[in-house]
């Protein structure tokens, strides 16, 4: 429409910025992240009347379909996803916006291709090359995430012999194909860029084993961030190369967090399993004996204590146990005992995620306690209640500097008289360790999806 | 604007990134991370411009396709982001404030 000078889009152009600041800001405190999330949405949304007003664009009318049509299909999958399945479907949100940065670049070169002298301009085609190579790796290693989170693919390191020189050659040719676009500007080297880049991609994120994927989707969220930032100077465009530069700069610090959280390291979670070991566990099944318990012997245990402890873990959350654990500690304070839930700051499958899920179940927030605050409190509990938990209670994490999660701050629950873990399996937890703590006198184990054993002993209690 | 300019604003950008997110509880990160995410789904913008200034139907249909890609990023980011943190919400009970302390 070109109604907007060049200046007022500039100032605007700022406005949505600033709203972007703010909204990371607003997001990084309890009480102000609803707002931060909104003044973000607002800053979108600014942005988005001013390129319509102040560029002459063609095919606004299909335009707007594209966007309707985008909405469309996000809306509802935004809506309607269950929370235990938010962790993919950010991964997927964030691939598709690397893959437009991705195609972005490629219109663009193929443009700056048509207008004559396709190196006159250096730093634009080393943004193209940037972002197409960045942006499709983004793309392809989000799908697998997303492929690994949905138990699409095994959730365990994926390893193919000879992956490491494969990923090493695949990365040296990407670049080299990189410098060779910024020299000459041609199409087809940004397409053989584009394939390359989303082989890459997947490569990358294959040997990465389940339990570090959140940090895997953190990275490539910054990727993105560092594509859209390539984006703006390829358009030389101030929004999107301060909204992606932000992004990818917060995002870095966000990953780094989320690592030190789980007591990893970005390069291990990265290319541990490559190396052989730190992500790559063992499979196997010792075969010493455990005190396997029914739901009847769970109820009683539960029934005479005083304070009983729940450590809810990502099992739970699959299991879409959370109502159920709520109804028992409901039943148990009705009881006269005291009830509390210990979460690690990585239980679920990222950062935060359980407590998202309990608070979704109604689970009051005074019970829910940080690991820092009921670690001291596991000294006076009668019983744990471990509910599809396991590496964040692995004893290993201090005693065995072998284990990959070695050093992950973890839940002291062998502090408690009684312990008892709901589990389906003997299987080890993502980390792919074992851990001691099962095979530990004081421990009972209650084999069997979570809801359904929950359901039993809820049953039980009721009856006691 | 010049590529020096650009080049400015993305050093100065990458400190404000750095400094605005130090120190997040890791209650946080999910909605941080969904949010961020969100917001970077602005290459929107770019698809918009590419896709309005196509020469022809194949350029028309990719920068559509990538108007598509992005909107579902944008629009699916900040929309997921705010379903999560609705459920904090009332969990915090300000003082005087029932419906909160009702949770």
């Amino acid at each position: 429409m070109n109604v907007l000078s060049g200046s007022w889009t500039e100032v605007l152009y700022l406005v949505a910025a600033v709203c972007f600041i703010l909204a990371l800001k607003g997001l990084s405190g309890p009480k102000t992240a609803r707002r931060g999330n909104l003044i973000g949405a607002g800053g979108a949304v600014v942005a988005l009347l001013v390129t319509f007003l102040a560029f002459d664009l063609d095919h606004i009318p299909l335009i707007l379909l594209a966007i309707v049509v985008g909405s469309a299909l996000a809306v509802p999958a935004a809506r309607k996803v269950q929370m235990t399945q938010m962790p993919q479907l950010v991964a997927l949100f964030n691939g598709v916006g690397g893959g437009a940065a991705a195609v972005v670049a490629i219109l663009e070169l193929a443009a700056i291709g048509a207008g004559g002298d396709a190196t006159s301009d250096r730093g634009n085609l080393a943004a193209v090359a940037f972002t197409v190579l960045v942006g499709s790796i983004s793309f392809s290693g989000s799908c697998v995430t997303f492929a690994k989170l949905q138990e699409l693919m095994t959730t365990r390191p994926v390893v193919i012999p000879g992956a490491a020189p494969l990923l090493v050659g695949g990365l040296v040719f990407s670049v080299g194909i990189a410098v060779w676009l910024f020299a000459v500007g041609q199409l087809w080297l940004g397409l053989l860029l584009l394939v390359l880049g989303l082989a890459v991609g997947v490569m990358v994120v294959l040997p990465v084993g389940g339990a570090d994927v959140p940090i895997v989707i953190s990275l490539l969220n910054a990727f993105t961030g560092l594509t859209v930032a390539a984006g703006g100077f390829v358009l030389h465009n101030t929004l999107l190369l301060v909204a992606g530069t932000l992004v990818g700069a917060s995002g870095t610090i966000l990953t780094r967090e989320m690592a030190a959280a789980m007591g990893r390291s970005v390069g291990g979670v990265m290319f541990g399993a490559l190396r052989g070991g730190s992500t790559a566990g063992s499979t196997a099944i010792s075969d010493r004996p455990v005190k396997s318990v029914t739901p009847d012997d769970v109820a009683i245990l539960l029934g005479y204590a005083r304070k009983v402890i729940v450590v809810p873990g990502y099992g739970l959350a699959v299991a879409q146990a959370q109502h159920t654990i709520r109804e028992l500690a409901e039943q148990l304070e009705a009881k006269g005992i005291e009830v509390a839930y210990g979460i690690h700051p990585v239980a679920g499958r990222m950062p935060g995620h359980m407590n998202v899920l309990l608070a979704e179940a109604n689970v009051p927030y005074e019970a829910l306690k940080e690991m820092d605050e009921i670690n001291p409190e596991f000294k006076t509990a009668d019983v744990v209640l471990v509910v599809g938990a396991n590496d964040v209670v692995n004893p290993a994490a201090k005693t065995t500097p072998s284990a990959p999660i070695y050093g992950m701050p973890i839940l002291e629950v062998s502090d408690a008289q009684q312990v008892i873990f709901l589990k389906r399996s003997m299987r080890p937890g993502f980390a792919g360790i074992e851990n001691e703590l099962l095979y530990d006198p004081k421990t009972s184990l209650l084999f069997g999806d979570a809801k359904d054993s929950l359901t039993k002993v809820l049953g039980a209690v009721k009856a006691l | 604007m010049s590529g020096v300019a650009l080049l400015a604003i993305f050093v100065l950008a990458v400190f404000v990134g750095f400094e605005v997110v130090s120190k997040v509880s890791s209650t946080l990160h999910t909605p941080l991370m969904s949010g961020a995410n969100a917001i970077h789904g602005i290459i929107l913008v770019g698809a918009v411009i590419v896709a309005g200034e196509a020469e022809n139907g194949l350029e028309l249909a990719v920068g559509l396709f990538a108007t598509v890609l992005a909107t579902v990023n944008l629009v699916g980011g900040f929309v997921v982001t705010d379903r999560m943190l609705e459920m904090f919400k009332g969990r915090r009970p300000a003082a005087g404030d029932p419906k909160g302390g009702a949770r």
